[in-house]
């Protein structure tokens, strides 16, 4: 969740008052607010947390930090589908939940 | 073992090593703080490719593992109201509370939805005007002001069924308090990029200087590690102690001044507890009083929580530096991702789960392969 990920801005708009962008991140598209980095532009790099641009970012690093969150699959945990994730590592209900862990949680 | 033709650029990493190796002469004790370093260094075993000398401690910098459990179950009690809609990030699913986490929560009925922004989760209030929403805000200075912005953004839409449950820490307060502690053996930090890229670097001169320790603002890719810790060990090894920006590209000296401008008017300084470290003065921000209708600890007058943490469970220790997870005895055993104990083992930035997802082959056989679940994705 602390980790930001560097996108490039592809559109501007304004909605309720407030200044927002499409962002892509090497492929995911995602709606990003601009209100701390106002007078970033189209075609510029931003590192984006939690929805928000926080500071500009040069192309180059922009690219080579997208390039090894993409071959670390850290995209895929960044904008994968959470409850998937948290499913696969629960697994809740199964019948193999393990005794003694389960009973040391409660 | 990791090698280093993994690394993004080889030959750099290679030079760079060199270096450190070429440097050191005595050992000496690295803290880095936040925990998506500890994962790259693990990941790409940098601890392993140091000198001996160089010994990286992992600090306490993951939000979602230092989150307290009372808050984690005031977000449970909080959850489970028909209600109430809660929205949380994906990585608070499976952080264990007393007894339950919000994962089982929605699978006992409750409300609960994962948001990618705090900005979603006002869409979401706008378009359920009956309901109650809460937004479960955690984290650093990196995640504090989104979360400002979204509560500034409901006042001044008039947004009256949506409030925050708000954790937020600082790091300066945590250093402060690991170097004050008796059995610290940390030398100098790796400050966390991001937080920086935020607050800028006003806030270390001063640590660095009291506690004659060098920080280096360090970014959390590989390369990025590795350049912080050799700028790290020639101070050390000059006697130098001073703040050094290893990450110039995403952090200016000022930090972000509109997002630092937000953070004042939204939240006020308090002290705050800290999961399985107890806590730390001034090391934490509540919403100021301007700001306190859109609490939702007053809101939902959530008290009387008993909080139980597993007395197995050492990541107290581990997040101060003090223990390397695989030192836990529960580690690999009754604690694994699947069944976690602390909230270390199932954070994407937890350093239990940095050593069971990359170091699991190192370590002893534990439980039986098949009781365990993949490792998260
Ligand atoms: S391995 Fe599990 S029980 Fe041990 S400190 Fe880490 S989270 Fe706690």
């Amino acid at each position: 969740m602390c980790l930001a990920v560097p996108g490039r801005v592809l559109e501007i708009e304004e909605k309720d008052g407030t200044r927002m962008a499409t962002v892509d991140f090497g492929g995911v598209v995602k709606e990003v607010c601009l209100e701390y980095l106002p007078d970033l532009k189209v075609g510029e790099y931003a590192i984006v947390h939690v929805g928000f641009a926080l500071q500009r970012l040069d192309e180059e690093s922009a690219r080579r930090t997208l390039a090894l969150f993409a071959d670390l699959g850290m995209l895929q945990e960044e904008f994968g589908d959470p409850w998937e994730a948290a499913a696969a590592m629960a697994e809740l209900g199964g019948s193999e939940v393990d005794g003694t862990a389960e009973e040391a949680t409660r | 073992m990791k090698y280093i033709e993994e690394f993004q650029d080889p030959e750099l990493a290679r030079r760079l090593l060199d270096d450190i190796h070429a440097t050191v002469t005595r050992p000496w004790a690295l803290m880095e703080v936040c925990g998506g370093q500890t994962h790259t260094i693990i990941r790409h075993g940098i601890d392993q490719l140091l000198p001996d000398q160089v010994e990286l401690i992992h600090g306490p910098g993951c939000p979602v593992c230092v989150t307290p459990l009372e808050v984690i179950d005031k977000a449970l009690e909080i959850a489970s109201r028909p209600e109430v809609i809660f929205c949380s990030f994906g990585d608070m699913l499976r952080v264990p509370g007393t007894g339950r986490d919000l994962f089982r929560v929605r699978a006992e009925g409750g409300d609960v939805r994962v948001v990618y922004s705090p900005l979603d989760a006002l869409r979401i209030a706008q378009q359920n005007p009956t309901r109650q929403v809460v937004f479960f805000g955690i984290g650093f200075e990196t995640t504090a002001p989104p979360n400002a912005m979204t509560v500034h953004q409901a006042r001044k839409l008039g947004i009256r069924n949506f409030s925050l449950l708000v954790s937020h820490v600082r790091v300066p307060p945590a250093i402060e308090a690991i170097m004050q502690s008796p059995s610290c053996r940390v030398q100098g930090f790796l400050a966390a990029g991001h937080v920086c890229s935020v607050m800028g670097v006003a806030e270390y001169p001063v640590l660095a200087e009291r506690h004659r320790v060098p920080i280096v603002v360090t970014g959390f890719e590989p390369l990025d590690i590795l350049e912080g810790v050799r700028r790290a060990v020639r101070q050390l090894e000059r006697g130098i102690h001073t703040v050094e920006n290893a990450y110039p590209r995403a952090v200016r000296p000022e930090g972000n001044p509109a997002a630092l401008a937000m953070l004042e008017d939204v939240f006020e300084v308090t002290d705050r507890a800290w999961r399985g470290i107890g806590t730390i003065p001034g090391s934490g921000w509540r919403l100021s009083e301007r700001y306190r209708e859109f609490d939702a600890e007053q809101r939902f007058s959530v008290t009387g929580i008993q909080t139980r943490e597993p007395a197995a469970c050492r990541a107290g220790e581990v997040l101060q530096g003090l223990l390397k997870p695989h030192e836990c005895e529960a580690f690999g055993t009754t604690c694994t991702p699947r069944n976690p104990l602390g909230a270390t083992m199932v954070s994407s930035e937890g350093a239990c789960a940095a050593y069971y997802l990359y170091r699991r082959l190192e370590t002893p056989p534990a439980a039986p392969a098949h009781l365990e679940a993949s490792p998260v994705a």
